[in-house]
């Protein structure tokens, strides 16, 4: 046999062994029902409690109050897998799976959303995907100095975080004060990050003394660097309830916190007693700035290393704003908006919107547990509003949250989704690991070209030319919609379903909906046109491709 | 710690200085301050009488040594050994390898004296290309994405373009992503994602299969969904439209005559200018060109001289062919990087990063032409650097922008509502005098 007889032979094997395994997972996604696990831990049963209902009976409450207030209407209760949908996106940043929504409808009607959200939970996608938001607010989305800023350590190491359910407060505390190596601990990446080349490759108090702020407290200060708040945006309140305005010693004291952290060789340490100087507007010349916050002095402890005492006052219980912070950035994640905007420019002072208060209190009371946290604004009503009504929808029902706001989804969103809108089978940790890489290599390339929206991802904003183009044209679109056996659904439908399972099947992997019946009269005409197998598999082609760019699937609703 | 992290937001301070300069220039006054004043001169000495409407941006990623471009002092210390090339304005000289530059020196103008506070390369980028410093709070727009939200034209393809583009392209910012540069790679290579994948007929009838189903979306929404808020179809329509559009061959260079290109170079970057040219007569408003490579942390000489040769050919034959087509009074050629580099070599004879006096070139747009502001000093010194001792008048990036935009007929303070809620000028930074006519 010749060398390429013998190659054409391997090929053929090749060929063979694809299309069985292709087909093994056609059979497998559309037959089994067994891959999607109920959940198993002890919290799954935390929604049944007394306090958990008193809070979310509250917030329902508190929102009904400001719609009949404001004359609102609120929407009806969206449908289940739009609901599924929203918590898919949000927590682990995809379309739920065919294999998930079947699991889904399996449940018993009252309890499909807390027991998705459990689901979603004990997934590692879903720590993984919210490790990767925060630490945009922690960190931003720079690459960071060279070789000293671990970015992918970090976000991992946050992600260990969230899977262990620790308390989000130890967490806090770990970035502001960990000290070590970037490699062996991860959270002084918090730090590394604003090694500055000009300063001696130092920490930078300023930029730490300002993420600090506005992650942790919700709060914008970085003007008063400059200059005194001459505009009364910043005010602060003393023990006695006075509110006085800020000024730039305020920032600078905040910053002096930073001013013991020390890079060395052995990483990130404190250098105890080392000081802050500053030289302030229309001053002549530098003074030592001591450490001391713009309020609550009182809960500051003086022991330890200025980092430590920063900690423990940011995340002290009666320090609120630590809690309303966490909770407006749960929001976000979860509505695609905050409850206050921008979302970390919180006032110290109030008034503050229905629920964030009511969120605040329970975070502290119940030991700062994010999972908790994320189940009780999942249980609200306002959360589970349709984003449509039957009456006229103004700008005035979004800003009221009389019904879900849309917002555009993030690319990795987008990607995400046309990714696992492909696969049928949910795409997560049991996944093959080639599809795990190739997820994880096609979501980097889509992400550059569609537009990363960086550090900036609550800003309402519309979708433009390029990810038209890259959706209409692009090659991941093209590679999920053609006749590829292995990776795409649409040929694997066609090989299997009837029509009206095929239609469905598509509405469902791609936007978490059966078709209405008009929209399936339209596809079905076409299908019953198109019998043979090549004219079938374009029309299915071209129903993924249709589906795939409409706003409903590039907007979460 | 030093006061080195001045972020501009809207203090009074500069509200009440900014106020002033608009009462001032409003009412003719004689007092006027030196900024208002060089903007009144700046009107006066137009030499077309009409503004410029496009800018081309070569951008040197990674920060080009200026003393071995734009600004080099041969024979002194920081030369070490070093060569420069007299150009056809006596007196100006540039580094060896610009040959084709120095001719077209009398079209140009250098600024020799950038001074700016970022040292590292994604922060410097975004310092230059926006004419700020990142700022935590909110992302600013590059120049071009200024450009076109402030003017106006008919074109069918992006207006924003960014060729060859590296990790850092113009970004639209606070103005939103429609502003962001378009971005394309090598234009040997096709324009990415305008060609149907499907035959027209099929991919005209899933177009019309996909406004059914966006009618079913937008119903018991809010009624302006698509103008108001999604642009979705709008963006679809646009980008139709872009597909079918004659304009789309400016930037197929193998249209152009085979001596226009070998003059460019048979380089990418070559292409790119050349590619940029087309796009230009076709009314775009701004395009950006990489050329990447210049972070010569080792072998300093050899790899700067190697770019030279890369750049040189490119961006004077981009002069020439502007001025042919009498666009060079309408365009802007901004040759920069993020910063420049030390004037000591290290060990490994290369030179670090320095953004305490590094150059930029500009030409076209009814600059001023043939002359060079500013200069570094080429005595080595221990130490912490010091612009004051070292840099002759000193130019912040922020006055660069500052003064394209004014060429440009957009006034720098002109101020914008940011999705943040605060306002903010286009740029806060000093027109250049020299630069203007």
């Amino acid at each position: 046999m010749t060398s390429i007889g013998q190659r054409k032979w391997v090929r053929n094997v090749v060929f063979v062994g694809l299309c069985l395994v292709g087909l093994g997972a056609v059979a497998g996604s559309l037959l089994s029902r067994n891959r999607v696990h109920p959940p198993l831990a002890a919290d799954a049963t935390v929604p049944q409690t007394a306090s958990f209902r008193a809070t979310v009976a509250k917030i329902d409450g508190e929102f009904r109050d400001s719609w009949a207030k404001f004359a609102v209407e609120p929407a009806a209760r969206a449908p289940d897998l739009t609901l599924a949908r929203r918590l898919s996106l949000g927590l682990c940043g995809t379309v739920p799976s065919v294999e998930e929504i079947r699991a889904l409808e399996a449940q018993s009607p009252d309890d499909r959303v807390q027991w998705y959200v459990s689901h979603l939970l004990e997934d590692r996608r879903s720590s993984d995907y919210l490790a990767e938001r925060l630490a945009r607010a922690y960190v931003g989305t720079e690459d960071g100095p060279f070789l000293v800023f671990r970015r992918r350590r970090f976000v991992t190491w946050l992600s260990d975080q969230l899977r262990e359910n620790k308390p989000y407060d130890e967490t806090v505390r770990a970035l502001i004060a960990d000290t070590g190596l970037w490699t062996s601990s991860p959270a002084v990446n918090f730090v590394t990050a604003t090694l500055d080349s000009n300063e001696d490759n130092q920490p930078d108090a300023i930029r730490l003394a300002a993420r600090t702020t506005r992650a942790f407290l919700g709060m914008r200060i970085d003007c008063l660097q400059c200059h005194d708040d001459k505009l009364g945006k910043f005010s602060f309140m003393d023990s006695a309830g006075h509110t006085r305005s800020g000024e730039q010693t305020d920032f600078h004291h905040l910053a002096a916190f930073y001013s013991e952290a020390k890079q060395s060789p052995t990483g990130i340490r404190d250098d105890l007693g080392r000081d802050y100087k500053y030289q302030f507007l229309h001053a002549d010349e530098e003074t030592v700035v001591q450490p001391d916050v713009p309020f609550l002095a009182e809960l500051l402890a003086q022991e330890g290393a200025r980092r430590e005492q920063l900690a423990r006052w940011v995340t002290h219980p009666r320090n609120e704003m630590f809690a309303r912070a966490t909770v407006n950035r749960v929001w976000a994640f979860m509505f695609g908006r905050p409850l206050v905007e921008p979302i970390d420019d919180i006032s110290s002072t109030g008034p503050y919107p229905p629920a964030l208060e009511t969120l605040a209190e329970d975070f502290v009371q119940h030991g700062y547990d994010l999972r908790r946290l994320i189940r009780l604004i999942a249980a609200t009503e306002v959360f589970q509003l349709d984003s449509r009504a039957d009456f006229e929808i103004t700008g005035k029902h979004e800003h009221r949250w009389a019904v879900f706001p849309l917002s555009r989804l993030r690319p990795e969103q987008v990607a995400g989704s046309m990714i696992q809108a492909a696969s049928l089978s949910t795409i997560d940790a049991d996944a093959h690991i080639a599809w795990q890489l190739m997820k994880f290599g096609q979501t980097n390339d889509f992400v550059s070209r569609y537009g990363d929206t960086g550090d900036d991802e609550f800003t309402d904003r519309g979708g433009t030319i390029t990810q038209r183009l890259l959706m209409m044209n692009g090659n991941l679109v093209k590679e999920r919609t053609d006749e590829n056996i292995v990776i795409n659904a649409s040929t694997r439908i066609a090989a299997l379903a009837d029509d009206q399972s095929a239609i469905e099947v598509a509405y469902l992997a791609l936007l978490t909906r059966r078709p209405t019946t008009t929209e399936q009269a339209l596809f079905a005409e076409t299908l019953a046109k198109n019998k043979s197998g090549n004219a079938r598999t374009h029309a299915l082609e071209d129903l993924y491709w249709v589906l795939l760019n409409t706003t409903e699937f590039s907007w979460n609703h | 710690m030093s006061n080195n992290f001045p972020f501009a937001c809207n203090s009074t301070d500069h509200f009440s200085r900014r106020t002033l300069l608009k009462a001032a220039g409003a009412s003719g006054l004689l007092w006027l301050t030196p900024i208002a004043q060089q903007l009144a001169r700046a009107n006066e000495t137009e030499p077309s009488g009409k503004p410029a409407r496009s800018v081309i941006v070569l951008w040197m990623q990674g920060g080009p040594s200026q003393l071995e471009t734009f600004d080099p002092h041969p024979g002194s210390e920081a030369a070490y050994g070093s060569k420069a090339i007299q150009t056809a304005v006596p007196g100006i000289e540039l580094g060896e390898g610009l040959e084709h530059l120095a001719e077209l020196m009398p079209d140009v103008a250098l600024v020799r004296s950038v001074v700016s506070k970022e040292g590292d390369h994604e922060r410097a980028t975004y310092n230059v290309k926006t004419g700020w410093r990142p700022d935590p709070t909110l992302i600013h727009p590059a120049l071009g994405a200024v450009m076109c939200h402030e003017l106006s034209d008919n074109v069918e393809i992006p207006r924003h373009i960014s060729i060859l583009a590296g990790q850092w392209a113009a970004r639209g910012g606070y103005l939103g992503d429609q502003f962001d540069a378009f971005k394309i790679g090598d234009p040997q290579g096709p324009v990415p994602d305008v060609t149907p994948r499907v035959p027209q007929a099929r991919f005209d009838e899933r177009i019309q299969r996909l406004q059914a189903l966006e009618d079913e979306f937008a119903r018991g929404r809010l009624r302006n969904l698509d103008a108001g808020k999604t642009l979705h179809r709008t963006s679809i329509n646009a980008a139709t439209r872009m597909m079918s559009s004659a304009q789309l061959k400016a930037f197929d260079i193998s249209l152009a005559p085979q001596a226009q290109r070998e003059a460019y170079g048979d380089t990418p970057f070559g292409r790119g200018c050349l590619a940029a040219l087309r796009l230009i007569e076709e009314d775009v408003r701004c395009v950006e060109v990489t050329l990447n490579g210049w972070d010569t942390h080792a072998n300093n000489h050899e790899l700067q001289l190697g770019n030279v040769k890369i750049l040189d050919p490119a961006f004077a034959q981009l002069l020439r062919d502007l001025k042919a087509r009498g666009l060079f009074d309408s365009t802007i050629v901004i040759c920069a990087g993020e910063f420049g580099r030390t004037p000591k070599l290290n060990p490994l004879g290369g030179r670090d990063h320095w953004p305490h006096g590094f150059s930029m070139a500009l030409a076209g747009g009814g600059l001023r032409r043939g002359v060079a502001i500013g200069e570094t000093s080429p005595v080595l010194r221990e130490g912490k650097p010091d612009v004051e001792r070292d840099v002759q008048r000193p130019v912040a990036v922020e006055d660069v922008h500052a003064t394209v935009l004014t060429a440009l007929g957009i006034n720098p303070l002109d101020e914008i509502m940011t999705p943040v809620g605060r306002p903010m000028a286009f740029s806060k930074g000093r027109v250049i005098e020299d630069l203007l006519g």
